[in-house]
């Protein structure tokens, strides 16, 4: 059935612009300027979905961010699609294809909607309390709980769109352009404040750009006409910048806010291509006004949640906005005077008003004495109490109220219609102002939260303040301006307003029925289907904490956050349980006000941009050379270079024989290197190394530990002593930065009289390391000039030098226990010092290596990892590094504490070397050891650090960390796997040359 | 997010910092002296307040120096920054 709902023709639609867009696969026709909620609706489309939990027929119920039901699944199946958009902000395009969720198989007939005759089956807490037991049955119950949950699809290939971020600053910012929004910013960057004012629909003007109540004038005007004037003058404003189509999704503290700009998403498809299509603002605004306006309360009556059961507000705006009439027999219910506007709004175009049901005894204002001059049959003091039409509202049955408005009296009436307009009153929308820290407090007399203490420099303005009548607004809105803004005068100041006054209301949480509650169905959260019931039944099983009564129902916790229901559950709440809804304070308001796309929050940090990583100067060698990669915190090291097919495995032998047998070089420019100059420079190592510097001579090297201030190990590094007041420390790869961090606070909390700078070099130099009994013939040919004796240029010492007119640093220092030099040049020389190196090498079969094979060595000759043989639980004596700890120093970080009862302990962890009994068996690193086989449970003694088998001892060897490891030399222990145990001995950690014979080979 | 007015630099956001625990504690002269229990007060024992509390934080994406900060961490209200060595505002 379809057929054509527009009703005149709107300055905001414009019908010489034909818009086709599909709908569960079938073609409907719009016009530019429709939302996809006003284009279904002038096509007669009201059922758009199927609740959440049992599967009821859901339609579009209201016109803004705040709709619960209208969720819909854009572009399915394509690359593009999105779940759980709100059917009431998407601008219609060409093209645009849109689905109904959470039915199957189609909206139309939904397999689920037998859990809405189930429902007696189904209340608050039904999961919680149903598959609790068996508890091993978990997995098999949440299968099938995870297929029936969710509401949407995920897409399922990449996001072919890009995103943005943009740090925005201004003086003023102004959330939502409503008569306030526009007044407030036009006056702030009147009076030279940067201001930036902000909504989330394309169009300004609120829900006053549409008010054409004639009891309302604003200097003789209608509001609509007299607030096109104004957004009018706007345009010619300096200092002031207008985002449409942006929503502020989050208000942090020190007027921090996040706002999604919506750039192509109302584009057709071929328009959006190669743009950007949303942008998060991060705003910093010295002052914020929000303006965020109200939204219209729902009533909450037994089936209240039909297709065709709308707001009246809603209702008002497709009638006047999108020219679109809702219904053909329209029947409103009500408990203030805003329903009367819409009824007289849709008379006024000729659509058919059936009754309004008022909760109230009477009014006399203006609009109500117009409405019944009309004709309209006014039922005062009557409720509905039950409404009949599956997927799309047919009747209404209402009753008399009684005077305490607990129940109903008096003989049934039945209303037939097509739609239903409910209004219940305003709720300010006071989530941003909350997300800020703010408080609230309960206003009695007119039954809303409203903005109390503010925590940073921001007010609240128009109806998210509590003033909702325009005299009120414009008064308020001037005051506060002038206050807040430090200003005189504004253009405020002689405005005349005459309005309607409005002058009943009655407040009635959860209306009755004739039926009882148990046998109603009132739905509080249209989007979980929650209702009166289940909050009830919460506080019955002993709930008394909204936000536990919140979690148990699941009332507000749908993609909406109740933005319509929250105050009603609140409301049920302190009726049932007598208490102040004051007393009773609100849930927490979270951001993001709406959901924001997962593009959106991660911006450009996409793909390769998703972390930083670091490459050598040689990395286009390593490249070129078809060597594996290895991540070293934000670094690419090369990892081995296999050659014709080799395996890891294959490779890492070779290389760790070859370096050994003739020559090997590593890539070392990733190594930590930090300048340290000052005259206290000597001082400064004394107190960060465990051992001596003092008395280290200009031109040497030496290895040092540094130790945190409870002992523990924490990097290490060899520094040279380049003059007097001179040195050069290198750090592990990853601890770099750390390290710096260190010492830097050290030296400027605990000894700023030291004389010492510190400066990171670690980028500056590229570092070749050249090891091997060739090492020292290659380096001769690459610098002829230089004396490599033992005598000049002995193990730990440096020489400064050239390679050509290449300036270098060489230290003669080994992490392999081989002769060996690590050259340093200029970064941008790297790669030419390393195929130099390369070149001078090659008659003596000169092997790369990567970091597998270095650890590989290092291991061979027991030199520690730290953060892979320590875990910041070792200490030095730990470490049986006891050699290194001064015990004539007064103090350096972490003495004390190699001193305290627990670091002193026997029974430590403490690293030892290990070797399996078969010596083709290689452990795993990681791998427990235990001493006992049969005890259950058995004592966990420590485990493997680092495990390799050594092509140059022909065995496998590993290093461990073993509970009073140090006197256990020799001693039989068991290294357990899933299959077989692994018999292993106690060995010394220094399995190769424990003389160091070769340093000087 | 804070907006942190670096004593070197200015206003910056709060990414560009790090935060580095209670303030006002100095290492010892002479931990030697110290018995197990007074140097694990030093080394362990932090307060963590609900209210006003003295930190240190450091600008490390910015000129990467430490200063004091007194915030109070019920609202994470800045009552004062001050720089290392300067003497901590009067309450």
């Amino acid at each position: 059935m379809t057929k054509n709902l527009r009703v005149k023709s709107s300055e905001y639609i414009d019908e010489t612009n034909r818009i086709s867009f599909k709908f569960n696969g079938k073609t409907y026709h719009g016009y530019k300027g429709d939302t996809l909620a006003s284009a279904l609706l002038a096509n007669n489309v009201h059922l758009v979905g199927r609740s959440f939990k049992y599967h009821r027929p859901r339609g579009i119920m209201t016109s803004g961010s705040e709709e619960p039901n209208g969720i819909v699944q854009i572009n399915p199946g394509t690359n593009r699609t999105e779940p759980n958009v709100r059917a009431t902000e998407v601008e219609i395009y060409d093209g645009l294809e849109a689905s109904s969720q959470n039915c199957w198989p189609s909206v139309e007939f939904d397999i689920g909607g037998i859990n809405n005759f189930l429902s007696p089956f189904f209340p608050a807490g039904f999961y919680y309390k149903t598959f609790m037991w068996p508890a091993s049955f978990w997995e098999k119950y949440e299968f099938f709980i995870r297929h029936s949950a969710g509401l949407g699809k995920s897409p399922t290939s990449s996001d072919p769109d890009i995103y943005d971020h943009r740090n925005v600053h201004c003086d003023v910012l102004v959330v939502g352009a409503g008569i306030s929004g526009i007044l407030a910013a036009k006056n702030a960057a009147k009076n030279n404040f940067k201001t930036l004012l902000v909504d989330e629909k394309n169009e300004l003007g609120g829900s006053t750009i549409y008010e054409n109540n004639e009891f309302n004038k604003i200097d003789n005007k209608t509001p609509s006409e007299w607030l096109k004037k104004e957004i009018e003058e706007l345009k010619g404003i300096k200092n002031l910048e207008i985002k449409t189509r942006t929503s502020v999704a989050a208000y942090h503290q020190y007027n921090y806010l996040l706002a999604r700009e919506n750039l192509t998403d109302h584009l057709e498809g071929k328009d959006k291509t190669n743009k950007i299509r949303q942008r998060l603002l991060k705003i910093r605004a010295k002052k914020v006004i929000l303006a965020t306006g109200a939204i219209e309360r729902p009533l909450i009556f037994n089936n209240n949640d039909r297709p065709g059961i709308m707001l009246s507000s809603a209702i008002k705006k497709y009638s006047e906005f999108y020219g679109v009439a809702c219904g053909s027999k329209n029947v409103f219910f009500t408990n203030n005077d805003s329903a009367y506007e819409s009824a007289l709004s849709l008379y006024n175009k000729g659509i058919n008003v059936e009754a309004i049901v008022d909760i109230r005894e009477q009014s006399e204002s203006k609009i109500v004495k117009k409405v019944k001059e009309a004709g309209i049959k006014v039922y005062w003091s009557h409720t509905i109490v039950d409404t009949t039409g599956y997927k799309r509202l047919n009747s209404v049955s209402i009753m008399k109220l009684s005077n305490d408005g607990t129940s109903v009296t008096g003989s049934k009436i039945s209303i037939s219609c097509d739609c239903l307009g409910v209004a219940g009153g305003w709720t300010p929308a006071v989530h941003l102002y909350t997300q800020s820290g703010s408080k609230l407090k309960f206003d009695e007399e007119k039954q809303i939260f409203l903005p109390n203490q503010n925590t940073s420099e921001q007010i609240s303005v128009g109806s998210c303040g509590g003033d909702f009548k325009i005299d009120e607004i414009i008064k308020n809105l001037n005051e506060k301006l002038k206050d807040n803004l430090n200003i005189n005068e504004t253009d405020l100041d002689n405005i005349k307003v005459e309005i309607d006054e409005e002058n009943s209301k009655r407040n009635i949480w959860l209306l009755p029925s004739d039926k009882p509650l148990g046998k109603t169905k009132p739905f509080v959260d249209y989007q979980n289907d929650a209702t009166a019931k289940d909050i009830k039944l919460a506080l019955r099983e002993g709930f008394r904490s909204i936000e536990h009564v919140k979690r148990y129902t699941t009332t507000g916790m749908g993609t909406d956050q109740g933005k319509l229901g929250n105050m009603h559950a609140l409301g049920i709440i302190a009726d049932t349980a007598g208490v102040k809804m004051g007393e009773l304070g609100t849930t927490t308001f979270r951001p993001p006000y709406t959901p924001l796309t997962f593009g959106t929050i991660v911006g450009r940090n996409v793909g390769k941009f998703f972390d930083i990583f670091r490459r050598t100067p040689m990395n286009d060698w390593h490249v070129e050379n078809k060597a594996e990669f290895e991540n070293v915190g934000q670094w690419k090291r090369a990892w081995y270079y296999p050659i014709n097919g080799e395996t890891m495995h294959q490779a890492v032998q070779r290389e760790s024989k070859a370096a050994r047998e003739s020559a090997g070089i590593l890539d070392a420019s990733t190594l930590g290197k930090i300048d340290i100059q000052g005259s206290d420079a000597s001082e400064f190592l004394n107190r960060v190394y465990t051992n001596a510097w003092s008395k280290l001579a200009i031109g040497k090297c030496r290895y040092g530990l540094m130790l945190n201030e409870d002992g523990m190990v924490y990097d290490d590094g060899v520094t040279t002593r380049l003059g007097e007041n001179h040195y050069i420390m290198t750090t592990t790869t990853g601890g770099a930065a750390n390290v710096l961090g260190k010492l830097e606070d050290y030296l400027q909390t605990e000894w700023p009289e030291l004389d010492v700078y510190l400066t990171s070099v670690t980028d500056h130099y590229a570092t070749a390391s050249l090891c091997g009994p060739n090492s020292k013939k290659i380096l001769k040919k690459i610098i002829p000039d230089l004396d490599l004796s033992d005598e000049n240029f002995p193990h730990m010492s440096f020489k400064e030098s050239k390679i050509g007119n290449i300036q270098c640093r060489i230290m003669r220092i080994s992490f392999t226990g081989e002769h060996s030099y690590e050259i340093n040049v200029q970064a941008s020389y790297g790669k030419d010092l390393w195929e130099k190196c390369m070149e001078a090498g090659k008659e003596f079969n000169i092997t790369p290596y990567g970091t597998e094979t270095m650890h590989l060595l290092r291991a061979e000759k027991g030199f520690i990892i730290v953060g892979q043989d320590t875990d910041g639980t070792m200490t030095p004596i730990d470490l049986q590094m006891d050699w290194i700890v001064s015990k004539k120093k007064y103090d350096f970080i972490g003495k004390r504490s190699l001193y305290r009862s627990d670091t002193m302990r026997e029974d430590r962890k403490q690293l030892v070397g290990l070797l399996t009994d078969d010596p083709n068996v290689v452990l795993e690193e990681g791998a427990q050891i235990v001493s006992e086989l049969n005890q259950s449970p058995v004592e966990m003694l420590g485990h493997v650090t680092s495990s390799y088998f050594s092509p140059n001892l022909k065995k496998s060897i590993a290093l461990a960390v073993v509970r009073g490891g140090k006197d256990m030399m020799g001693k039989k222990l068991f290294v357990p796997m899933e299959n077989k145990n692994i018999n292993v001995t106690v060995a010394n950690p220094v399995f190769y040359d424990e003389k160091n014979e070769r340093l000087n080979a | 997010m804070f907006l942190i007015n670096c004593p070197y630099c200015g206003e910056r956001d709060q990414q560009e910092f790090k935060a580095g625990g209670e303030a006002h504690i100095e290492r010892p002269k002479q931990p030697t002296e110290l018995s197990d229990d007074e140097w694990a007060e030093y080394l362990f024992m932090r307060k963590n307040i609900k209210g006003v509390q003295f930190e240190r934080w450091n600008h490390a994406h910015g000129c990467r120096k430490w200063f004091n900060m007194v915030r109070d961490t019920s609202n994470d209200e800045i009552k004062a920054i001050y720089k290392m060595g300067e003497k901590p505002p009067a309450q």
